[in-house]
This record gives structure tokens, C-alpha cells and sequence, in this order.
């Protein structure tokens, strides 16, 4: 089948004779309209998993990137002054544009899930924190662990970066993953249509040998068949896709509390991305069509 | 028009026909005869690019079948109106819309008066059956159907495969009738039969060359018809 201006042209025009000729055949259209609505449905969730992903790696990355920690281990009475000395460094460190020490409060806070609420602090050799945040620009890393050795011994500088790379690049693979998936849900779709194509093909082996009597161009009864393909795998996978962006819309938001689950979906522009299904699966329902048309009419006499 | 030069056509590993050499001059009129099997309607598939020589030449209106891409044989197919014995009609489509086919598939339904497609049904006796669909007909309002749809195109070539075979004596000689009108407008015809009567009929009423297939080669037959 070849593919020019004309063809396209006549596809989307379409034929009110042409579009006759091949009979309607209920099990190839309902198949093709269920397995295209329920592939949309799930390329939603697919792009929605994928789009949340982003995000999360995005925040991850972001959040993280900003922020660092130092661990002030010193003896008692040594504790305070190198405190000190950690805050001074950072205040004329390019980069940093925040520093403070956590007071006795945020640092049971922080222990309280694994010790309870009463942990005596001043009991324990717990080591001072200082919490840092970094300009957009960032700091030196090596280069305040340098200063930290020279003139803080017991400064230990933690940039997150050990537990921040496996997080973002976890997140990072579950958004291929989304995408790996909703490729995948496409690749079916190509399939699945071809497999219909064939199949409505084969049944109407009658029709074709009496259009090519009359003499229908191999175009013609292809157009006919890719034109109805095509309809059909728009309609099921719009309204697939409009299922599942309500199922999305519906799912419980996590209010305050976000977490991963509860951020499954879409926002802002992200809500258009679903729109992109109908047209991409009509476009692959096409061309499956169309190859499995070209190939069976090359075989049927 | 349509002419064969030496064409040999194998099936199956043996060869069906062999040495054929016709030329079916316009305005003509032909029997294509011989027992079954003898390869009658291999030689119509031949002469109109449904089939392709193992050897020799077709030319479909002085061009070589070979050099045809596949489309241009469909569009070659438009100026050549055939009628098989087992008609087949798309059975989801009334008589009307059926015998309208090679101007839809042409894409000139639009631009055709409806009034020509009743005036061909009338010629062929189905205008009171026009909006009724194909597995409704009769064998002999088949034959015309499809008759009437081998025409619609005013093709200049009429290829007929049996087209008395599953009719009565008389609905056969009003196929006939119909086939030899159309020869009388200037259409080339080809009835390939092994109906013997059915050509003595027709050399009443018309000037026909009778062609015999014997042992895979095509002669003239001689008066003993």
C-alpha cells in the first residue's frame, strides 16, 4: 500500500461508497474497540506512574542537592566550642547560605522514633548537628571538608549524596519503567490490531477477490480496511483514556501527608499527556493495518 | 485488444495450456469451448490479468501483462467486464449497490446518474429487484446481476465463464440475447462454454468464432458445431 498525500487524504476524508463495501463484522470491531479502550486505560496509569516518578526524582534530586549535614563528634566539654568553630567556617563558606545547630528539641525529635519522647539527652554521647543549606549555586564540597579537618577535628560533613544517588536513581528507573511500559501497551496495540486486520481480512477473502473482478486497486481495498481500523482504535482508546484519567482524578490525594502512592497522577500540564493516546494509538492502529493489508493482499489471489 | 502469442501457463507442476495464440479483435465475438478441465476458464483468467503466463505474451490492450504493475492490472480490469458461472456479489450490499461496484471501486458513483443504473436494470429484467440482496436472487437473476455489473463500466471486452451453467434453456438464451445485444453496440465478447446448443444458438443470431482447448493447445473448430 503506498502512502502519499492522496492516500492520507482519502483516509481521513473517507469514502461514503467505499466505506460500504467492506461488511460490518462485529467480533473484529468489538475486539479492536475493547483491547484499544483497556490498553489507553492502562498507558494512563503507565504515564501517570511515569509522570510521578519524575517528580519525585525531580524533588528528590532538588531537595537533597540543597541541603547537608555536619556531625560535630567531639568530648563534652569540646562539644560547644567546635560547634562554633563549624559555624564559623560555613558563615564565610561561598554557597552556604544557611547554617545552625539543631537545638536539644529537634535533635530528640529526631531520635524520638527509635528511643521515645523522654530520651535524656545530655546523658548520651549524641553528636551536635548542624543543618546546612546550600545556595542554588551549591558549595565546595572537598573543599569545606578540607577546612572542616583543618580547623574543626571533630567535624564529620555529611552531603547526602551516599543515600540521595540510589533514591533519584531509583526514581529515575521507575520513570523509564512507566514509559518502558506504556511503549510496551503501544507495541500491543500494533499487534493485536494486526492480528484483527488479518483475521477480518482472511474472513472477507470473498469480498476482496469480487472488489478485484470489479476492479479495486490493492489501495482501495487496503484504504477500506485501515480506514475502519483506524476509527475503531480511536474510539476505544478515547475512551479508554477518558476512564482512566477520571480513575486517576479520582484516586485519594494525600493532603498534607504526600507520599508516593497518594501522589500517583497527574498535575498541571501533565493532565494534556493522556490526550496524546487517541491520536497515537489511530496512528499505530493505521500503520498495523496497512502492513498487515499490504502483506495480505500480496498473498491473496 | 486482447491478444496471447505463444502462452503457456503450468499449474501444479504440469502444464495446463499450452502454444495458445489468440487475438480477440474489437467488435468480435468468440466461444471459448471444450470438455471440463480442458483449461477454459484458466485461459478468461489469462485474458483479463487474473492469472500470468508461465511463458509466452499477453497484451491487454497493446500492453504486456508482465509490465503491469498489480494496480495498473485493476485499472486494466475496468474496461473488461466478466462473468463467472458461480457469481459471487457482496452479500451485505443490495442488487443495486452490487451492480454499481465497478463505479464505486472507481470512484465515479458520485458523478453517475442514477438513471443509467436503473435503465441497466431494466435491460436485464431486475428492476423490480433492485433493493434486494444478492442471497435472495434466483441462479438465472444472478447471471443477469452480474451481467449487468460486468457492463456498468461500458467495458470493451465481455468475458463470460459459463455463463449458462447453472440457468435453464431459457434463461440461457436470454443471456445470450443479452451478450449478443452487446456485441451488436461494439463490444468485443468471450463466452468460454462446453454447452454446444448454446453456440449453435448463438451463430443464428450472431457472426462467432468458435475456439476449441484440446490436449492444452486452442484451434479454430470447424461447422461440425
Amino acid at each position: 500500500m503506498k502512502f502519499d498525500l492522496k492516500t492520507l487524504r482519502a483516509l481521513v476524508a473517507g469514502d461514503r461508497y467505499a466505506d460500504r463495501v467492506v461488511p460490518p463484522t462485529g467480533f473484529t470491531a468489538q475486539l479492536t474497540l475493547f483491547v484499544s479502550g483497556a490498553m489507553a486505560f492502562l498507558a494512563v496509569f503507565a504515564m501517570a506512574l511515569s509522570l510521578a516518578s519524575g517528580r519525585l526524582a525531580d524533588r528528590w534530586g532538588d531537595e537533597l542537592a540543597r541541603t547537608a549535614t555536619i556531625r560535630i563528634v567531639a568530648p563534652e566539654d569540646q562539644s560547644a566550642i567546635q560547634t562554633n568553630a563549624a559555624l564559623q567556617v560555613l558563615s564565610t563558606t561561598p554557597g552556604v547560605a544557611e547554617a545552625r545547630a539543631l537545638t536539644d528539641e529537634e535533635q530528640q525529635a529526631l531520635l524520638a522514633p527509635w528511643f521515645g519522647q523522654d530520651l535524656p539527652l545530655d546523658t548520651l554521647p549524641v553528636p551536635r548537628l548542624i543543618e546546612i543549606q546550600a545556595t542554588d549555586q551549591g558549595f565546595d564540597v572537598t573543599g569545606l571538608r578540607l577546612r572542616l579537618a583543618a580547623e574543626v577535628p571533630g567535624a564529620v560533613l555529611d552531603d547526602h549524596g551516599r543515600w540521595r544517588a540510589p533514591l533519584v536513581s531509583a526514581a529515575q528507573r521507575l520513570r523509564l519503567l512507566g514509559w518502558t511500559v506504556a511503549l510496551l501497551i503501544i507495541g500491543a496495540v500494533a499487534a493485536m490490531v494486526t492480528l484483527a486486520a488479518n483475521a477480518a481480512l482472511a474472513a472477507n477473502a470473498q469480498v476482496i477477490a469480487v472488489l478485484r473482478l470489479v476492479g479495486a486497486t490493492d489501495s482501495y481495498i487496503a484504504n477500506a480496511f485501515v480506514r475502519r481500523f483506524t476509527l475503531r482504535a480511536l474510539a476505544g482508546s478515547a475512551c479508554g483514556a477518558v476512564i482512566g484519567v477520571a480513575a486517576v482524578w479520582l484516586m485519594p490525594s494525600g493532603g498534607d501527608t504526600p507520599g508516593f502512592l497518594t501522589g500517583l497522577g497527574f498535575q498541571g500540564a501533565g493532565w494534556l499527556v493522556p490526550l496524546l493516546l487517541p491520536p497515537v494509538c489511530g496512528g499505530v492502529a493505521l500503520l498495523a493495518t496497512a502492513y498487515a493489508a499490504s502483506r495480505a493482499l500480496r498473498t491473496l489471489t | 485488444m486482447i491478444e496471447l502469442e505463444n502462452v503457456a501457463y503450468s499449474y501444479g507442476g504440469g502444464e495446463l495450456l499450452s502454444d495458445i495464440s489468440v487475438k480477440l479483435a474489437p467488435g468480435s465475438f468468440h466461444f471459448l469451448t471444450g470438455p471440463s478441465g480442458a483449461g477454459k476458464t484458466t485461459l478468461l483468467k489469462l485474458c483479463y490479468g487474473a492469472l500470468l503466463p508461465t511463458a509466452g505474451h499477453v497484451r491487454l490492450f497493446d500492453r504486456d501483462v508482465r509490465s503491469l504493475e498489480r494496480d495498473d492490472i485493476a485499472k486494466v480490469r475496468r474496461r473488461v467486464g466478466v462473468v463467472h458461472q458461480d457469481v459471487q456479489f457482496l452479500d451485505h450490499l443490495s442488487v443495486s449497490d452490487n451492480v454499481a461496484l465497478p463505479l464505486t471501486v472507481s470512484g465515479r458513483q458520485a458523478e453517475t446518474a442514477n438513471g443509467d443504473l436503473t435503465e441497466l436494470l431494466a435491460w436485464v429484467g431486475l428492476t423490480n429487484r433492485s433493493e434486494a440482496m444478492p442471497p435472495e436472487l434466483s441462479g438465472g437473476e444472478r447471471q443477469r446481476a452480474a451481467l449487468a455489473r460486468a457492463v456498468i463500466m461500458s467495458p470493451d471486452v465481455v468475458l463470460a465463464d459459463e455463463p449458462t451453467g447453472n440457468v435453464d434453456w431459457d434463461m440461457s438464451q436470454r443471456l445470450l440475447t443479452l451478450l449478443v445485444e452487446l456485441n451488436k453496440m461494439g463490444k468485443t465478447v468471450l463466452i468460454a462454454t462446453h454447452d454446444l446448443s448454446l453456440i449453435r444458438a448463438a451463430k443464428a443470431q450472431v457472426q462467432a468464432r468458435v475456439l476449441r482447448i484440446s490436449n492444452r493447445r486452442v484451434q479454430l473448430a470447424g461447422a461440425d458445431l
